[in-house]
């Protein structure tokens, strides 16, 4: 089992959840949040005083699925959330070692 | 207002005769004649000015009808009436939006709290005393080239039915309107000046200084101009509508003030961006709208100088807009909506004493000439020198009145005022010299009484929690 975690711009949630159901995956926990990466979010300028907004919104997606599931999410994801331009955002992949589902107990991969 | 106070000798005395036929004859076109032309001044008196300025009969021709001197003209007293509504506007909720847009969240009730009370409070100073000195007709001719006395203290002798008129040339709207109009142009002169000292200023330091500044400051500024003083009836500075005693007046001060009471804390490192563009942009709109009662007002009647007015008013603005908005797109790559409105702002403070002198073609380079400079000023000058003006009082109104008066001498069109027939850049300077003079020595002068009386800044403390919890225990909560 592997979490894929994907920061991704806000208005193309719509698009990533999509392309991310159709891989064939069936759940997801999306938070919104702020941050930036080596762009360093962007300067507003009023008047020619500027202010910097260091982090800028963003979505994060949180999804746990089978390892061989990983590649085809990674690739709807990249598809789905892509603008070409800065500030994109970033998929990572991290192990998981147990899932449960509170309902009825099953564990590890039924429970997905 | 005052429009011209210029005018010169010549003019006057023949506009004097000019009056002194109409008034007799009454058929005559005169009505308008007044107005513009003249300023007003000298209240209530009736008469007596001595001086008599302007009164450029010119304006006149084209009037309508004829007042003589006294009667009140039922067409102009409606436009003028209609005028003191706009202007108000201006201020109460204009300005207050257009400035409580620019702020932090946690001071836009204190800044809209500022430009209220000053509403208030300059009506009763104005009622109590400063009508008078502003327009009051001094029984001595030397001192009438000062103040206006107190002779109209408390609105005492302000007549229902006798004919009045306004350094020397006769009005045809009654004193009552008369005193209204003015008294909305005390109203927002002050008001102006909290874009300089936004954020820090206390709240019992800010109504000391307002009505001492709304006494010493303004009123005689606005005699010397349009009251019959020095300014306007003898050196023949030319401000239609408040160039020099509006703007310049409150933009000094405010680089002033802005000097004296230093720094917001936190500046350079905090975020000060502005809460709500969209308050300034509806402020700026209100702004606009109101001028054309500030602008076409100021020809006192319902006429052709006051349609000039209006379209100078206009086309001024609009271009201003977009040269801010050009000018900023080119050195900070966006064209901003802040821009715009400040560019509208600027236009709008250059075309006020130029706005019945010129044709459209001088109030469309003035218009871009105030959106350029102003930029410049609000954005340059300011960092150059490392003063706080937090909302550009004087970045806007000071460079922005400068602009206008100087250019006011440079493209005044006789066809559209023959009051204007004389001008010059030079004049026009000594204008702007009289005032920055009298408006920055006295304005240091009250803020070192307030210093020393309520004290000029708030606490560290209510500066970090913000004004309006700190000093009004208000809040905006989240909607």
């Amino acid at each position: 089992m592997k979490m894929v975690v994907a920061i991704i711009k806000p208005f193309k949630i719509d698009d990533v959840r999509d392309a991310l159901v159709a891989a064939g995956v069936e759940g997801m926990t999306v938070t919104e949040a702020h941050g930036h990466g080596r762009q360093k979010g962007h300067t507003e300028i009023y008047r020619g005083a500027e202010y910097k907004a260091t982090f800028l919104p963003k979505m994060r997606i949180e999804a746990v699925i089978q390892d061989e599931l990983v590649a085809k999410a990674i690739e709807a994801i990249k598809g789905a959330a892509s603008s070409d331009k800065i500030g994109d955002g970033k998929i990572f992949v991290l192990p998981v070692e147990e899932a449960v589902r509170i309902r009825t107990g099953e564990t590890g991969l039924t429970a997905l | 207002m005052t429009r011209r106070f210029q005018v010169d000798l010549k003019h006057a005395m023949a506009a004097v005769a000019a009056v002194a036929i109409l008034a007799t004859v009454s058929v005559a076109p005169s009505a308008t004649a007044q107005s513009n032309t003249a300023v007003p001044a000298a209240a209530s008196s009736t008469s007596t000015a001595p001086a008599t300025p302007a009164a450029t009969p010119a304006p006149a021709a084209t009037a309508p009808a004829a007042n003589s001197n006294a009667a009140p003209n039922s067409g102009d007293t409606a436009w003028m009436l209609s005028s003191v509504a706009l202007v108000l506007l201006m201020t109460i909720p204009g300005l207050a939006l257009f400035y409580g847009g620019m702020v932090r969240r946690k001071n836009v009730i204190a800044t809209v709290a500022q430009s209220f009370a000053i509403t208030c409070v300059v009506t009763v100073v104005w009622y109590v005393c400063s009508y008078s000195i502003a327009f009051g007709t001094n029984p001595d001719p030397g001192q009438n080239q000062y103040w206006g006395g107190l002779g109209n203290v408390m609105l005492k002798s302000v007549t229902m039915d006798k004919p009045f008129a306004i350094a020397g040339s006769a009005v045809t709207i009654p004193e009552y309107v008369y005193m209204m109009f003015q008294m909305t142009f005390a109203i927002i002169t002050p008001a102006l000046i909290c874009g300089a000292f936004a954020e820090r200023m206390k709240f019992t330091a800010l109504l000391l200084f307002m009505t001492l500044w709304s006494i010493f400051v303004y009123a005689p500024i606005a005699h010397w101009v349009w009251g019959g003083g020095f300014l306007g009836a003898k050196i023949g500075v030319l401000d239609f509508a408040g160039g020099t005693v509006v703007h310049i007046n409150a933009g000094v001060a405010g680089l002033v003030c802005a000097l004296v009471m230093g720094k917001r804390k936190g500046l350079g490192h905090d975020n000060m961006a502005p809460n709500n563009l969209v308050y300034t942009m509806i402020g700026a709109s209100l702004l606009w709208v109101g001028w054309f009662g500030f602008n076409a007002g100021s020809a006192t009647a319902a006429n052709a100088l006051a349609g000039a007015a209006m379209a100078n008013t206009q086309i001024a603005t609009a271009a201003a807009a977009l040269a801010w908005m050009v000018a900023e797109w080119v050195v900070s790559k966006k064209p901003t909506m802040l821009g715009l409105a400040s560019g509208a702002v600027a236009g709008l403070v250059a075309v006020t004493p130029a706005s019945g002198f010129v044709n459209p073609n001088g109030a469309f380079i003035i218009g871009i000439a105030a959106g350029v400079g102003c930029y410049l000023g609000a954005v340059f000058l300011k960092r150059a020198f490392k003063y706080d003006d937090s909302l550009d009082a004087f970045g806007v109104h000071g460079i922005g009145g400068f602009i206008g008066a100087i250019l006011t001498g440079v493209f005044a069109d006789a066809a559209i005022n023959s009051a204007g027939k004389v001008h010059s850049a030079l004049t026009q300077f000594y204008g702007c010299v009289g005032t920055i003079l009298w408006s920055g020595v006295v304005t240091f002068l009250i803020l070192m009484v307030c210093k020393y009386t309520t004290g000029l800044r708030v606490s560290e403390e209510a500066e970090q929690e913000g004004l309006d919890m700190a000093i009004h225990g208000e809040a905006l909560h989240e909607t």
